[in-house]
């Protein structure tokens, strides 16, 4: 058993080495190291290599004798993944990004050993005029950027209990085992404005309280880690930088609801993140934060560990209890709601990892401090995963309110090749777009329900000129036609047939009734289906076809894919005075479309060509198009 | 409808038991079959009828409800894959930086559609949904190696290294 001094002592043993890793020179502090170097070990830097860096880095430490003075530490994202791999020495907090192995021996030998920083290997953006090295916070990435979900994401190593101890880890439960009753703790969430991150927004409070008041000899606290929303990592990001604090928050809500028992419930997909569960898990039991009697209090509770098998839907929270049971992962209707009737029939909680992860900063600075973040109806922050088109691919967390303009122009750096801003798309399949015309509008649950799309689990993907949107409309229906689970005929035909409709669509084979089609199909599945991914799979449809009308209109009634994407509507030709005949085109040419004689302008016999635009990437004059 | 695999089934008494033994611990906690049928597929490599058999007997669950299990989950497969297995990813991050064109030039170069295996069963080609790599995309995986910003040149190259 662990007492709470005990819990104290670990804190601070490791509290000024954690410290040390911020972007301010602390020369009171003293962690008995020289340099820190923190390598990124999350699934995007372990994909572009940061395995090889660390075996490299710490085989050149060792030549160099450095081994006392330099602490290496693995940790989880810094939410900058398109600079990957990522490496940070500090005190100096220099950002090394793109880092290769041939680039390690000298960081080792001019920085590590003599002391001065490699700033043609820095990240530009931290390299000041003058040549000083400027602290991460200050860049465009994170200057805006509020770190309560992530905060330990790329500071702690996440497979090490002693250091989450030393960031105020399991004190927050200590504080709830030794000092409030189940209510109080029920009461400071709801007071906080907390609501659920994983996509319906739901008061995590009074979920809480209504699994408080259901009676059982049973309860259990689940944790929804089936992040299947293609796009999206943020959950992934949180088990695999800080897995402590969704074990330490799923403690605390045990004890609010009553319950001793939880079950994580994390996608296969993610071996990195479930390896590390497996690690703190373990590690959790040995210190004894979770077992029996924590804290020689008589509340016990422990983790298991489900993994997911790849379906969608097991991220509807019926269906992921049927699918821990055991079962095909299928929804079942509500009421019974999980709080009454839950995993195995016994009451249940079931939250998003994101949401977790701010149970314990909660309970230790308060309702106040994270109900002054935000906007009215959504409070503190959000973290979402940047993709698509935008200079700045990675993790972002931001209070509520912040402008989609700011995440994308100013934290995200803006679309890449001087392209336009077209929309963004969240929610995922569930959600829909936000065009270039809301970009200022304050992002929160409310106002994207507003704006026809959904917050979901944080997905955001930003599209440009590009990015043909019925194309887009078509590529989430693939998706759902293959996630639906087929056990209710709305979702099962619906999604069906508003898929071959779609696709009848970008085939230039669309009517004006389909789109009448479309419409009233989509009405239909939203107040029959069973559960939320068949009620909003017509969402990214309905969203595009509202503000990308002419999009739709180009394609069914010219028949024409004004960003060119949509193949059958294609048409590709050579631009006479562009060529110069060199019969290039026409020997890659697949299907033998292209005519021509040497030194002659060459045709495309349009009947013949199968649009694969082989010719247009092998012509060195630029002289076929696509129209 | 059971299509059988046009691979006749190899498993090995070791791996028969190996299973019998995971599943005999596995039995004492509630809602075992999916923890059961990761193990097998971990064993076999896959989950023809002979090794849902084993399951069904062993935990005493009807066939049927194992094979519901197993063609529910898209990780579980019935079909043996290739000794590389290609997975190109078609997340949304990766899907509007062109990974369809990256997935249809590999089964173009294979010669072989989505879900299928080589006939010398070196390669399948599988696609999934976000590997969580969105800061590379677009993205494939061969078995446990990741391959990022990816172009359809690279493919020759790469898939050389498994040949």
């Amino acid at each position: 058993m662990l007492t709470i001094e005990q819990l104290n002592e670990y804190r601070d043993k490791t509290r000024d080495l954690i410290k040390l890793r911020h972007h301010k020179l602390q020369p009171e502090l003293d962690c008995g190291y020289k340099y820190q170097v923190l390598v990124c070990g999350g699934t995007g830097c372990t994909s572009s290599g940061s395995k090889k860096i660390l075996e490299v880095l710490n085989e050149e430490i060792k030549n160099q004798g450095l081994e006392n003075d330099v602490k290496i530490v693995r940790t989880g994202c810094f939410g900058l993944c398109s600079l990957g791999p990522i490496m940070i020495v500090y005190p100096e907090g220099a950002f090394y990004s793109n880092v290769t192995v041939e680039e390690i021996p000298r960081i080792v030998k001019e920085h590590l050993k003599e002391g001065s920083p490699v700033k043609e290997m820095l990240y530009e953006q931290t390299v000041c005029e003058d040549g000083s090295i400027k602290a991460l916070d200050e860049t465009d990435f994170y200057k805006k950027q509020v770190r309560v979900a992530l905060r330990n994401c790329g500071v702690i190593d996440p497979e090490n209990i002693e250091e989450y101890m030393g960031t105020n880890g399991y004190q927050a439960l200590a504080k709830v085992l030794t000092t409030m009753t189940p209510e109080e703790v029920i009461d400071e969430i709801t007071k906080s404005g907390l609501r659920g991150r994983g996509g319906g927004g739901f008061p995590t409070g009074r979920k809480w309280a209504f699994a408080r008041a259901s009676q059982s000899d049973q309860k259990y606290v689940c944790c929804n880690a089936d992040e299947g929303d293609p796009g999206a990592f943020m959950d992934r990001s949180i088990l695999e930088g800080d897995p402590h604090t969704v074990l330490e928050a799923m403690a605390i809500a045990g004890y609010a609801i009553g319950a001793n028992q939880g079950y994580i419930y994390v996608r296969a997909e993610y071996p990195v993140a479930v390896e590390r569960l497996k690690i703190a898990i373990k590690q959790a039991e040995e210190y004894g934060v979770l077992g029996d009697g924590i804290f020689g209090t008589d509340f016990s509770f422990r983790v298991g560990l489900r993994l997911g098998a790849g379906a969608f839907v097991c991220g509807e929270e019926t269906a992921l209890m049927t699918s821990i049971e055991g079962h095909r992962g299928e929804p079942r209707p509500r009421p019974p709601f999980p709080a009454i009737k839950g995993l195995f029939e016994k009451p249940t909680i079931l939250n998003n990892v994101e949401t977790y992860a701010n149970i314990c900063r909660i309970i230790l600075k308060g309702a106040d401090w994270f109900a002054s973040m935000g906007t009215e109806k959504s409070k503190g922050t959000k973290v979402f995963a940047l993709g698509g088109k935008i200079t700045n691919v990675g993790l972002v967390e931001v209070p509520m309110g912040t402008t989609l303009r700011e995440i994308v122009e100013e934290i995200g750096g803006g679309v890449p090749n001087g392209k336009k801003f077209k929309a963004a798309q969240t929610g995922g399949p569930s959600g829909g777009c936000i065009p270039a015309e809301h970009i200022d509008v304050p992002i929160d649950y409310d106002n994207l329900i507003a704006l026809g799309s959904m917050m979901g689990s944080g997905g955001l993907i930003v599209m440009d000129e590009d990015t043909c949107m019925v194309d887009i409309a078509k590529f989430f229906l693939d998706f759902t036609v293959d996630e639906s689970c087929g056990k209710c005929v709305s979702c099962r035909v619906g999604t069906k047939r508003l898929h071959e409709l779609v696709t009848k669509i970008t085939e230039g084979r669309g009517t004006p009734e389909d789109i009448e089609k479309i419409k009233e199909l989509s009405k239909y599945m939203k107040s029959t289906a069973l559960c939320a991914l068949g009620q909003t799979a017509a969402n990214p449809v309905i969203s595009t076809m509202n503000y990308f009308e002419d999009e739709y209109k180009a394609h069914v009634e010219e028949k024409v894919c004004p960003s060119r994407v949509c193949k059958k509507l294609l048409k590709f030709e050579i631009i006479e005075d562009k060529c110069k005949g060199c019969t290039l085109c026409a020997r890659n040419c697949p299907a033998g479309a292209i005519s021509g004689t040497v030194k002659n302008p060459h045709k495309i016999d349009t009947d013949k060509c199968i649009k694969c635009g082989v010719c247009m990437d092998n012509c060195k004059f630029g002289a076929i198009i696509k129209k | 409808m059971y299509k059988k695999p046009a691979v006749s089934f190899k498993g090995t008494e070791e791996q028969a038991n190996e299973l019998r033994s995971f599943i005999a611990q596995a039995k004492q906690e509630r809602g075992a079959l999916m923890p059961v049928l990761q193990k097998a597929q971990e064993i076999y490599g896959y989950l023809p009828i002979e090794v849902q058999t084993i399951v069904a007997d062993e935990l005493e669950v009807p066939l049927s409800e194992v094979y519901g299990v197993a063609t529910f989950y898209s990780q579980f497969s019935l079909n043996p894959k290739g000794e590389h297995r290609i997975s190109v990813c078609l997340g949304t991050a990766c899907y509007v930086k062109g990974a369809d064109k990256i997935l249809e030039a590999l089964e173009e170069k294979l010669g072989i559609k989505c879900g299928e295996c080589t006939e010398d069963g070196r390669f399948s080609i599988d696609s999934c949904r976000c590997v969580g790599a969105c800061g590379l995309a677009p993205v494939m995986m061969i078995d446990e190696d990741v391959y990022g910003r990816l172009t359809v040149d690279m493919l020759d190259d790469i898939l050389k290294k498994y040949m």
